[in-house]
């Protein structure tokens, strides 16, 4: 190495050395920690034993887990596709070019802000069993199926019966995809005029042109919106705690893997466990998003390369 | 590419989506401040009536009457909300500037590693995060929130890096040429044009800061420590979800900081959040 190029390393390491601290702290350190201590019993307050595979064995026989485990994957498979047609959906629509766009991007995008605890409190009080909003807006639809195909339907009390919980998280959840609806819209108006123009000149319609060019120019955008609400729906947390006010739900259908995680570390102090589960959470979240990268190459298009 | 269809009877049908489901998506706020100002007896009524007898503008101040400390929550979740900001635009600036605008050996790979961190769920490492803080003594104290952000969180170095990388390095060649040093050239050639990411960074991490639930809640211990969200949802523990319309008001004021600023950078948010999913 030359000295300018020492002196070039020296100033590079200074200036990112903030974020090296924090990764030694806050991302190394705790991670291999955390591998070590799924291994141990540990509460914190006293010093971890090594236990070996014992918090994995029990994990593989524990019920509760696996229910998490089941709920946490029904969750995310329902509610990351439905995002993801929600949030593109509407970034489509508001790529037209009609009256008061900027009002109605502002408008969709705003839930989005809402911090989590608030939309919780929120979505606890629109999907109340007997005087909540969505059920007001219910009852008269289902008085019309009921009447033109004799049923006796009547709504659900969402978040009290265990087949509608996850439901009603999952709606919450979609009326904050302005995030993702943004990136998408960004997307868009990244896509060349001129495809559009000479598929027109083609003859193709609304449909031909968002299959031919739309969704393979977007396919980027798609498979990074993915990934995101991939890693976040594994760490679903704070929403379904407030509304079980730190609970899990009727017959524990809100139970999620994070939850069962703080569940065994900070109310019975069952660090080792926790670890475990949270080691299982990461696992988890990497082979599918490794199985997404896979799946997605052969769809996935990027201009250029 | 603005509206690839040009059809007017399409765009009067996107129009009409449009404004329909403007309307559902505005809905819930619409409920959600109806509810904070009606009677209590009126929140309980089937069908659910839009438009309360009175406007009972005293909920609010009943609300923050009942949530016990409220100026303190919102104290607590100011501060955390200063310190975080400062922290974070300081670090992650000079990070961002290490992995973008100067050229050393074995950068590109430990700047792979960074992005690998992002795939790290918190709920995975907080609790050997929490045994760190609890040999530190910081538990039950603000240092947990505010401390870490001083370090440089990934995603905002990420962000910052990628718009470093779009500034033109000639400047940057003429001021070292002079024999400027690397602050230098990051204080007068590189910061003067990165106000807008950088203002999109201190929102960020500003909502952050406002809306974070889980540090709170295990970093915690005492009442009078709270930020607003852990306040508002002890609040509505206690109320166990009958004083509906106090948790509406006291909802209506932790949002609102939020929307008000949103307002304000609204322009800027919206290209910053779009830079951040488009450039990689």
């Amino acid at each position: 190495m030359t000295r300018l190029q020492k002196r070039q390393l020296l100033t590079g390491l200074l200036f990112v050395s903030p974020w090296v601290a924090g990764f030694l702290a806050f991302s190394l350190y705790p991670f291999l920690a955390s591998a070590y201590f799924s291994a141990c019993d540990y509460s914190v307050l006293s010093p971890a034993v090594w236990v070996g595979p014992d918090n994995y064995l029990t994990l593989a026989r524990d019920t509760i887990f696996w229910q998490a485990v089941w709920n946490t994957l029904f969750f995310a498979a329902v509610s990351i596709p439905l995002g993801l047609l929600m949030s593109l959906t509407l970034a489509i629509l508001l790529n037209f070019n009609v009256p008061g766009i900027g009002i109605f991007r502002t408008i969709f995008f705003l839930p989005s802000l809402m911090p989590l605890v608030c939309l919780a409190v929120l979505w606890l009080w629109m999907l109340n069993g007997d005087v909540g909003l969505i059920n007001a807006a219910l009852q008269p639809i289902l008085k019309t199926l009921n009447s033109l195909f004799s049923l006796s339907l009547t709504p659900p009390n969402w978040l009290q019966e265990p087949a509608f919980a996850k439901w009603g998280l999952i709606f919450t959840g979609l009326w904050g995809v302005g995030h993702a609806m943004v990136i998408f819209l960004a997307g868009l108006q990244d896509i060349p005029r001129h495809l559009y123009e000479s598929a027109e000149i083609d003859g193709a319609g609304f449909w031909q042109k968002t299959w031919a060019i739309t969704l393979p120019m977007l396919s980027p955008v798609i498979y990074f919106n993915g990934i995101m609400s991939l890693i976040g729906s594994f760490q679903v947390f704070a929403v379904p705690y407030v509304m079980t006010d730190g609970g899990d739900g009727p017959e524990r259908s809100l139970l999620f893997l994070a939850t069962y995680l703080y569940q065994n570390a900070f109310d019975y102090w069952n660090m080792g466990y926790a670890c475990a589960i949270g080691l299982f959470i990461f696992i988890l979240i990497l082979l599918l998003t490794l199985l997404a990268t896979k799946v997605s190459s052969r769809h996935v298009h990027y201009e250029g390369n | 590419m603005k509206g690839y269809e040009k059809s007017a009877w399409i765009r009067t049908l996107v129009f009409l989506i449009l404004a329909g489901g403007s309307a559902a998506f505005l809905a819930p706020f619409a409920w959600m401040l109806v509810t904070s100002v009606k009677p209590l007896a009126e929140t309980m009524t089937v069908p659910p009536r839009w438009i309360p007898s009175t406007f009972q503008w005293h909920n609010y101040r009943d609300a923050i009457q009942s949530m016990g400390y409220f100026w303190l929550y919102l104290g607590n979740s100011l501060f955390l909300c200063v310190m975080t900001v400062i922290g974070t635009v300081i670090s992650s600036t000079l990070a961002a500037y290490g992995f973008s605008r100067i050229e050393w050996k074995g950068r590109d790979s430990i700047f792979l590693l960074l992005l690998a961190t992002m795939m790290i769920p918190f709920p995975a490492i907080m609790v050997p995060v929490y045994g760190l803080f609890k040999s530190l003594g910081w538990i039950g104290t603000f240092k947990p929130l505010w401390v870490p952000t001083f370090l440089a969180g990934a995603f905002n170095v990420f962000l910052l890096r990628q718009f470093f990388l779009t500034l033109p390095k000639d400047t940057a060649e003429a001021a070292r040429i002079d024999g400027c040093n690397e602050w230098q050239i990051l204080w007068y050639t590189v910061l003067p044009f990165s106000r807008p990411v950088l203002m999109v960074v201190a929102f960020f991490q500003f909502m952050a800061t406002w809306n974070d639930f889980l540090g709170p809640l295990i970093f915690l211990t005492e009442q009078k420590t709270f930020t607003l969200a852990l306040g508002l949802q002890s609040f509505q523990s206690q109320q166990g979800g009958t004083a509906w319309h106090h948790l509406m008001a006291a909802s209506t004021l932790v949002v609102l900081p939020v929307i008000v600023l949103f307002f304000f950078l609204q322009r800027t948010l919206l290209e910053g959040i779009a830079t951040s999913g488009s450039k990689n």
